[in-house]
């Protein structure tokens, strides 16, 4: 049925109520005023403001590494790391999302994730920081690790092993900032640049943190890696630094890849 | 019928071939025992020893992460492939030491095999290149310990160790028994080439 019939089966009933209105007349009043309601009670408008920008999103992908079969080591407490990696990710991420800053985990429980899928993550999350979280029995204090991949300029396509090369810049800046944090909190922290099979893969600023074993000068284990008070400083240092690095006003321009 | 004198000939000449069957086992028998009493076990060659030369290890530290270069005298063969396994076999040697600044059990014995043959990803840019195969045995891997800095360490001091000592090594490839293995032990990639010129510590390689 044409709409000018539905109307004018509708019209009637309402010129009842005013004897000598016409359809015409009618649909013209029904016309006005569906262009009148949405104005009315409104002060003329003034001239159009441009939106403010939206702020940009800060997001921390967390990366428990290992799970599931691949236990990692055996640390000397009995303790696989795939556990304690668990635990201090859990910690931190509590800390990070008490400090209002969006976190993403690529497991949340003992199940076993692909290196692959764990870039998908962190790439598809556009993240601003990517923390590998590893333990080890070897070493003394904590272990920071970017990859050895040699920086390059941005392209339109990233060969997926080497996705990493054009955020390498960042990486180190972040490292930097991490080291900083861990350093001021009194921990002993060795820096390197290795080969790093998942974070390669990664779009974004990505370092491996392995916690290693606190001594003291006699080189004596003074706290290991799943020690509860020890991985409470080390995940409090490093939301520290993921605080500082969301005010570093060099990160954004690591977001142009 | 056969005639008498040729029964008299078969019998003589079956005679005559026992005793000459006789005499031959005795012969040999003489023989042998000549051998064994002009024989002597004292050695007669020295064994070659190669002459000891200076060969440069690229020593881990586990407490900082660190690559040093140690110089060790030790006999080195000729043999390139030889050559390499006898200074990956002291570099072992010193990680599997009690005092050890990168603990890893195992030792020299840890070295399988070291095979070089053409780099195939230098052939056009050095014709020279070569690139090293490195057979590790099951149990240097499944004891040694596990973690990222640890497992790096050994890896690359391998890889620039071998750099230290042939300059025209600028691969390296791993094996684990004689099979491709994803990781050492739960970390370091072992199924990646090592760029030998990557492996050794340089100040812009550091974060």
């Amino acid at each position: 049925m044409p709409w000018s019939k539905v109307l004018q089966s509708w019209v009637p009933q309402v010129s009842i109520l005013r004897p000598g209105w016409d359809f015409s007349t009618t649909t013209s009043l029904l016309v006005a005023l569906a262009f009148a309601l949405p104005c009315a009670g409104q002060a003329p408008a003034p001239p159009p403001q441009p939106a403010p920008p939206p702020a940009p999103r800060f997001v921390v992908v967390l990366d428990a590494a290992h799970g599931g079969d691949d236990t990692g080591a055996h640390l000397d407490s009995g303790q696989l790391e795939k556990s304690v990696n668990l635990a201090l990710n859990t910690r931190l991420r509590s800390l990070l999302a008490a400090r209002g800053i969006q976190v993403i985990t690529t497991r949340e429980s003992d199940a076993s994730v692909d290196l692959n899928r764990r870039a998908e993550l962190a790439n598809h999350a556009g993240a601003a920081a990517c923390l590998s979280l590893h333990a080890s029995e070897s070493g003394n204090g904590i272990h920071l690790f970017a990859s050895s991949l040699p920086p390059a300029q941005p392209t339109r396509f990233l060969a997926w092993k080497t996705a990493q090369s054009p955020w390498i810049t960042r990486s180190l800046a972040l490292a930097g900032a991490v080291n900083s944090a861990l350093t001021h909190a009194g921990f002993n922290v060795t820096l390197g640049r290795i080969p790093l099979t998942g974070i390669e893969s990664m779009t974004c600023p990505a370092l491996a943190i392995e916690v290693g074993p606190q001594r003291d000068s006699d080189n004596k284990i003074t706290a290991e890696p799943d020690n509860p008070d020890y991985q409470a400083r080390v995940a409090a240092s490093l939301a520290a630094a993921v605080l500082e690095w969301r005010s570093d006003p060099s990160r954004t321009e690591a977001r142009q890849p | 019928m056969i005639p008498r004198y040729q029964k008299i000939l078969l019998v003589a000449l079956l005679i005559v071939s026992l005793g000459m069957g006789i005499e031959l086992w005795q012969l040999r028998d003489r023989a042998h025992k000549r051998l064994l009493a002009g024989e002597t076990t004292s050695p007669t060659r020295a064994p070659e020893v190669a002459p000891a030369e200076q060969a440069t290890l690229i020593a881990a530290n586990d407490l900082d992460n660190s690559l040093l270069p140690q110089m060790h005298s030790l006999p080195l063969p000729a043999d390139p492939g030889a050559r390499a396994r006898a200074v990956l076999g002291r570099l072992l040697d010193l990680y599997a030491a009690p005092d050890s600044t990168h603990p890893v059990p195992g030792g020299a014995a840890s070295v399988a095999q070291v095979f070089l043959m053409p780099a195939p990803g230098a052939r056009a840019s050095n014709p020279r290149a070569q690139l090293a195969v490195v057979n590790l045995t099951g149990s240097f891997a499944a004891s040694h310990p596990s973690g990222l800095e640890t497992e790096s360490l050994t890896v690359l001091s391998i890889c620039a160790t071998i750099r230290a000592n042939l300059p025209n090594v600028t691969e390296v490839r791993f094996l684990v028994d004689g099979q491709p293995r994803p990781t050492l032990a739960g970390h370091a990639d072992l199924t990646r080439t090592y760029l030998t010129a990557e492996a050794l510590p340089s100040e812009e390689n550091k974060p």
